[in-house]
């Protein structure tokens, strides 16, 4: 501790304040290793890149970079921590949120100087002077002090939040949440406003080129404060949960309604970008419903589910295609059954070798499926019949409209993969509920015990198999008519373990959940392609916070939650359970 | 009564058809290989070519199975991000050898490169142990008791993680290794052509599997984490300290794929971020071909899938006249282990198990 | 497409309403059948690139956008008093990943003009919404033939490129084959991508029609790292020269490789744009001398090109990833030209920019001098000038120096 004192210039602060009586046992500990923490943070914020190459993307334009805020963020999330953790009192949490963020910052300033010192983009290609301008205000080795005021004004900052009665933390937590959530998307929300003449001016006067305006960052803040003032006052939700049950039933209808419209005008509305990551959004949620058979029911962890994928799309590819490959030129609607049963055969023709292996073995047995459908979709072998790395082109939409009809391109996908969605999911519900689901739900319980009771193991396996493969083969149909095109590389492992993280982000065997997983998984990183590889990065990150911080998922199914959330998990096997999130456990 | 007869009859339509799909990759196997080698154009310098090159690889992937395995053993969870941990020794490894050949050292005589190629995978193994313990107390210490596929979501996270910061950190180029022109010199023998490099790799990689099987068998910590491995809870009663064990276990892993990273760039010379990912999925079909949690399998089902990546594509397809073979070995590679997998569910060594769940 | 059609009456509408309260008097913003874009006053001129950023091609595309942020720098950041906002998009190298990039550029209206996309597969996936959007993009890097072949469908309309069609490269590379090498018997190796494996199979055609032979035409993973099994293969089939028009990474496994490999220690190696670069050579090795790449003719390439290369380090960090900056730098020039000469400036410093208008002017490019050469855009989208050399990497090369000095084909 006494070495790290010496490093920091506020470190000489700190001894007195330890040598205090009254300081509670971990004393300043805490809040210097929060600095340590904030300090390695962010000096992976600036060797990644992530803050040179966000400078020039505005957050609030003319006022603050997404570069800018990534630091000032860490500073105040270290800020608000160590208050917390700080000896008692406001004034020493204060001073101990200062204290850590200018600990985070001084490793910035160590950053500029060594920097300046020795040159270091060979071992980090972001150790530029660029990032140093960026650090210093453009002040160089003079300025080599700014990060560490910064950071510690950051920190002040995250302290006071802390500090503040609960009443008046709550809107300021949401005002700042809001303006990064918002300043992150503005160029998706000001695209389609500025599509129209109704809310062109508006779109301007709130966005600029890049990021917030000023006055959107203001209107940002009012609107959410006050929406959330209002909630508070009116109390919608608790008040429905307290009308009494009659009249809850007479909302349902309407308020189903209203969603099913919402849903049908959503792409339509805000513009044919969304059009197309919503159909895709809406693929994996067709998708995930499958695996949701195999995985989530029969507790078999399939890891090559783009074979099936695979199957279906080159069915419909080869089938209705009207280029070099095309086959049949059959119109959609007669391809797309014969790929689900094509897609069907195949569940059982590879389930079949591999039904005596179990648990992780399965996952890379599947897993090696998935690998050999895409290197035998692109190889040489296959090339005369299935167009080799160049793929299966020209592949018709199945409504055919003229060019300005409103279902020309990704909208017409939409709705044809939202009916294929709802009527899986209803099929899902419904196997889960029968005889076959309660078949499924004892063998990944306990295969064995399963056995005894009667269970036909290895026909009850092969139609989960078949099932998933069945539903995954819909989506791949669907897909190679959205994009006109199948081509080898996009039946790649990551569409399989895309779809397995969307039931266990999403919470395994929840219905809404697999929708909520795969708008999380999907729908966002598809959002965010202006991020390019760095969204990968956060993606990780999230998939790894969400496992922690909420393992259950986004939309727990109730057993889930219950099963993680106390330490005695419920006895396996019982029959009436909704899948829960055990499944596959040793 | 006519229920059991459908039955039956399914369960026996089921066996013939295992048995056929059983028969027929044996038989393309066997005529392929036939026809290959009755054909004459490969003689047997080629194949014993072929075999060294195999089992340089399969020492490497050897190496990184090692660490998917013992995880496996002892947490039952599939460290999907092994392969990046590997990835980022590769890295570590890059920097000291850069600055041993800027200090001149790497290329000043045989003595001095082995010394200097220790040095780096000294380092290498040293810095992936300091991220593989890293990503253990962020994404997977708090998900010890969690189901199984939560941790393994968390280690998919952490797999991206770790490749977009290297890309972040270094760029998508590629960086080379400075060459060590001892390594590429021949093994002065007549009857095999052997690479130096290629004696360093299975050298290295012998001594290290060995060193870890002493490790894990005779000292006291090997002894605590096979029994943590073997029963978590009674272990603990009996006073072992399981976190201590688990750690040991990673850092353990993480210290050999970093190690292998290094020779895996001795051998192949160049790196990216991208580079930790493939091998990552090979090794890890290598400790499942094995049978996972089991040491000695992992050593097998390395060198095993290096062969059948190195002799299999021209061994079996070459015969058959098929076009592109070699872009198939990854399929052959795992066509092998689904076909093992058939004939033993938990693969070459793996226990047998009918009771628990593997 | 009736969001097309708001879009539209949206441009005309926000015309209008600028015309009526801020245009003076008489000035007629310009009518363009595929809309205007209008840039306010204080608003940058928005150009986007899109290609592959992410995943193991990322080189490729981030190669690409250095050299276009290197150009936008040299303009210094400006074009007709308005700063220029080079936003990029990654589209994965997929069909999928260029049809999602595709649709997002395609519903910003205040996207200009595009750079990319940098592989053929994301032009695939997503040219049908670019081009329905009125937009044009101008390609560095994709460079398969089907894309700017004269009976290439309508839905290409919006596509050009400064990069030459591989059906130049695979022609020139046989020629050089069978009429300078004067060897008759060729191995080819793909990597699996839509680009190798279309090269390869253009050189084995014309190689063929010359008299030559093609031995063994064989396939890699990607990601293979270990090439002695496939090379082994080669070599049993006798080859003098094999070509493996792939990219830097697995292309320097085989370089480095072959030559261990018995039986191919005297044949040529040849490989193509794709590994051109310093990258590829570092990655080779010394292995690497002696070997032939095919590439735009960079002694056709301009002086410029010198001053260029220490701005792109300075920007990246290290040398050229890829070989397609410098198309990547001409692609935006020819941008730039093109909306300097239809860009109608309102009195206030509102900029109008027809999109018909803007595409005609892309397409009528001609003899703008360029880093590539000058360049010249044909009626179907070819604007790269289609000079094909070969070099042969030398001791000077292996030793850090870039570009080769001189082609070894064809000479003047």
């Amino acid at each position: 501790m006494s070495q790290l004192q010496a490093e920091t210039p506020s470190g000489h602060r700190v001894a007195p304040e330890t040598a205090r009586p009254s300081v509670g046992d971990a004393g300043w500990r805490p809040v210097l290793k929060l600095g340590l923490l904030g300090g390695a943070i962010a000096l992976y914020l600036c060797l990644t890149g992530i803050v040179p190459i966000f400078n020039p993307r505005a957050l609030i334009a003319g006022l603050i970079s997404l570069g800018e805020v990534a630091l000032l963020t860490t500073g105040l999330g270290v800020g608000y921590l160590a208050a917390r953790r700080a000896p008692d009192g406001p004034r020493r949490a204060l001073l101990g949120a200062t204290i850590a963020g200018a600990v985070a910052g001084a490793f910035l300033t160590a950053l500029v100087l060594l920097g300046a010192a020795v040159d270091l983009r060979g071992i980090a290609l972001h150790a530029s002077p660029a990032t140093y301008e960026i650090l210093t205000f453009g002040f160089g080795i003079p300025g080599s002090w700014i990060p560490i005021v910064a950071l510690g004004l950051a920190a002040a900052l995250g302290g006071a939040i802390q500090v503040l009665p609960p009443r008046l933390q709550r809107p300021v937590t949401t005002g700042l949440m809001a303006l990064l959530v918002v300043g992150l998307f503005a160029g998706i929300i000001r695209t389609p406003m500025l599509a129209s003449p109704l809310t062109d001016q508006l779109g301007r006067l709130l966005f600029a080129s890049e990021g917030l305006t000023l006055v959107g960052a203001i209107v940002t803040v009012v609107v959410v404060l006050g929406g959330q003032w209002l909630n508070r006052r009116l109390a919608v939700r608790r008040r429905g949960r307290e009308l009494p049950q009659a009249q809850r039933r007479r909302l349902t209808l309407p308020v189903a309604l209203i969603g099913l419209l919402f849903v049908l005008w959503l792409p339509q509305g805000v513009g044919s970008f969304f059009a197309q990551v919503v159909a895709v959004v809406t693929l994996y949620v067709l998708m995930a419903f499958g695996l949701n058979i195999t995985l989530g029911l029969a507790g078999l962890l399939d890891l090559g589910f783009v074979a099936f994928f695979a199957v279906g799309a080159y069915t419909v590819g080869l089938l209705t295609s009207t280029g070099e490959y095309g086959i049949a030129q059959w119109p959609f609607w007669a391809a797309v059954p014969v790929a689900v049963v094509l897609a069907m055969l195949f569940g059982a023709f590879l389930g079949l070798p591999i039904l005596g292996i179990r648990g992780d073995y399965l996952a890379i047995a599947t897993l090696g499926f998935g690998e050999i459908i895409r290197i035998l979709a692109g190889s040489d072998l296959l090339k005369p019949w299935l167009g080799g790395p160049r793929g299966v082109t020209s592949i018709p939409k199945p409504i055919e409209v003229t060019p300005d009809s409103f279902l020309a391109g990704p909208l017409q996908i939409y709705y044809i993969a939202l009916a294929a969605a709802v009527v899986v999911a209803f099929v899902a519900i419904r196997l889960r509920d029968s005889r076959l689901g309660r078949a499924w739900i004892a063998i990944r319980e306990d295969e064995d015990v399963a056995e005894a009771m009667g269970v036909n193991l290895v026909q009850t396996k092969l139609l989960a198999y078949m099932l998933g493969a069945a539903f995954a083969g819909l989506g791949g149909a669907i897909f190679s008519t959205l994009l006109g095109a199948i081509i080898s590389s996009s039946v790649n492992l990551f569409v399989s373990i895309n779809v397995a993280a969307i039931i266990i982000v999403g919470g395994m065997g929840s219905i809404p959940g697999v929708v909520g997983g795969s708008i999380f998984l999907i729908g966002i990183p598809e959002l965010f392609r202006e991020f390019s590889e760095y969204r990968f990065l956060f993606y990780g990150v999230a998939l790894i916070a969400m496992m922690i911080y909420r393992p259950e998922g986004i939309w727990p199914s109730r057993i889930a939650r219950r099963e993680l959330h106390t330490t005695d998990a419920l006895e396996p096997g019982d029959p009436t359970a909704v899948p829960a999130t055990e499944m596959g456990k040793a | 009564m006519q229920v059991r007869l459908a039955d039956r009859l399914t369960d026996l339509a089921i066996a013939a058809f295992l048995w056929a799909f059983r028969l027929s990759v044996v038989a393309i196997v066997v005529v392929g290989s036939f026809l290959t080698l009755t054909s004459g154009k490969y003689n047997v310098d080629t194949w014993t070519g072929l075999v060294i090159t195999g089992l340089a690889t399969g020492s490497v992937y050897a190496l990184v199975a090692l660490g998917y395995t013992m995880v496996y053993g002892i947490l039952r969870m599939i460290n999907f991000a092994h392969g990046e941990v590997f990835m980022v020794g590769g890295f570590a490894g890059y920097f000291a050898a850069v600055g041993l050949s800027s200090l001149g050292v790497l290329n000043a005589g045989p003595l001095a490169s082995l010394l200097s190629i220790l040095v780096m995978m000294v380092v290498a193994g040293a810095f992936s142990t300091l991220i593989a313990l890293l990503v253990e107390r962020v994404a997977y210490r708090p998900l010890r008791n969690a189901p199984r596929l939560i941790p393994l979501i968390s280690a998919i996270g952490a797999s991206f993680f770790l490749q977009y910061s290297v890309k972040g950190w270094a760029g998508p180029g590629v960086y080379a290794y400075p060459d060590v022109g001892v390594l590429n010199e021949l093994v002065p023998i007549d009857f095999v052509r052997i690479q130096w490099k290629q004696v360093l790799v299975v050298t290295a990689a012998l001594v290290m599997m060995a060193g870890l099987y002493v490790f894990v068998m005779r000292t006291k910590i090997g002894t605590a984490i096979r029994a943590v491995s073997e029963d978590k809870a009674t272990a603990a009663l009996m006073g072992i300290d399981v976190n201590r064990a688990i750690v040991t276990t990673f850092a353990v892993g993480a210290a050999m794929a970093g190690a292998a990273g290094v020779l895996f760039a001795l051998m192949f010379r160049q790196i990216n971020f991208f580079s930790g990912f493939e091998p990552g999925l090979k090794a890890f079909t290598a400790a499942v071909l094995g049978g996972i949690g089991n040491v000695p399998g992992a050593m097998l089902g390395g060198l095993f899938l290096g062969q059948v990546e190195a002799v299999g594509p021209t061994l079996f397809l070459d015969g058959l006249g098929v076009p592109g073979a070699s872009g198939l070995a990854k399929a052959i590679a795992f066509t092998m282990l689904v076909l093992i997998l058939v004939f033993r569910p938990s693969g070459l060594l793996g226990e047998r198990i009918s009771g628990q769940r593997a | 497409m009736k969001l097309r059609k708001l879009g539209a009456i949206a441009a005309i509408g926000a015309i209008a309403f600028a015309g009526c309260t801020t245009g003076p008097a008489g000035f007629t913003p310009p009518a363009d059948e595929l809309g205007v874009i209008t840039v306010g006053p204080n608003d940058p001129v928005h150009l986007a690139y899109w290609g592959v950023l992410s995943g193991g091609d990322a080189s490729l595309g981030q190669d690409s956008l250095y050299g276009a942020q290197v150009a936008v720098d040299d303009k210094g950041g400006k074009i007709l008093d308005h700063n220029i906002n080079l936003t990029s998009e990654d589209a994965q190298c997929t069909v999928d990943g260029g049809a999602a990039a595709g649709a997002k550029l395609a519903a910003d209206n205040t996207i200009v003009a595009l750079i990319g996309s940098a592989c053929s597969d994301e032009t695939v996936g997503g040219i049908k919404a670019i081009s329905d959007a009125g937009l044009t993009t101008v390609s560095p890097s994709a460079t398969r033939p089907a894309l700017t072949a004269p009976d290439r469908a309508a839905d290409y309309a919006g596509f050009t490129r400064t990069a030459h069609s591989d059906a130049f490269q695979g022609q020139a590379v046989a020629e050089f084959v069978f009429n300078e090498l004067k060897l008759t018997k060729a191995a080819t190796i793909h990597d699996g991508s839509a680009y190798a494996e279309a090269l390869q199979q253009v050189f084995a055609d014309e190689f063929t029609a010359l008299g030559g032979e093609i031995v063994i035409q064989e396939q890699v993973g990607k990601d293979t790292t270990d090439m002695t099994p496939v090379l082994t293969r080669v070599a049993g089939a006798g080859p003098e020269v094999v070509y493996f028009p792939i990219f830097v990474q697995a292309g320097g496994y085989i370089a480095a490789q072959a030559k261990d490999v018995p039986g191919l220690a005297n044949a040529a190696l040849i490989g193509s744009d794709g590994m051109f670069t310093p990258d590829f050579v570092e990655a080779a090795g010394p292995a690497a001398e002696g070997m032939y790449l095919s590439s735009p003719n960079f002694s056709a390439f301009q002086a410029g090109y010198a001053d260029f290369l220490p701005k792109y380090e300075a920007k990246a960090g290290s040398a050229p990833l890829s070989a397609f900056h410098a198309h990547s730098y001409d692609a935006f020039n020819i941008i730039y030209a093109a909306i300097e000469k239809v860009a109608v400036k309102g009195s206030d410093g509102t900029l109008y920019i027809g999109k018909k208008a803007l595409r005609d002017a892309i397409y009528a490019t001609k003899d703008l001098q360029g880093l590539t050469g000058v360049l010249s855009c044909s009626a179907s989208g070819d604007c790269g000038a289609p000079l094909i050399a070969l070099y042969q990497i030398t001791a000077r090369e292996v030793g850090g120096e870039w570009p080769p000095e001189a082609p070894v084909w064809p000479t003047e």
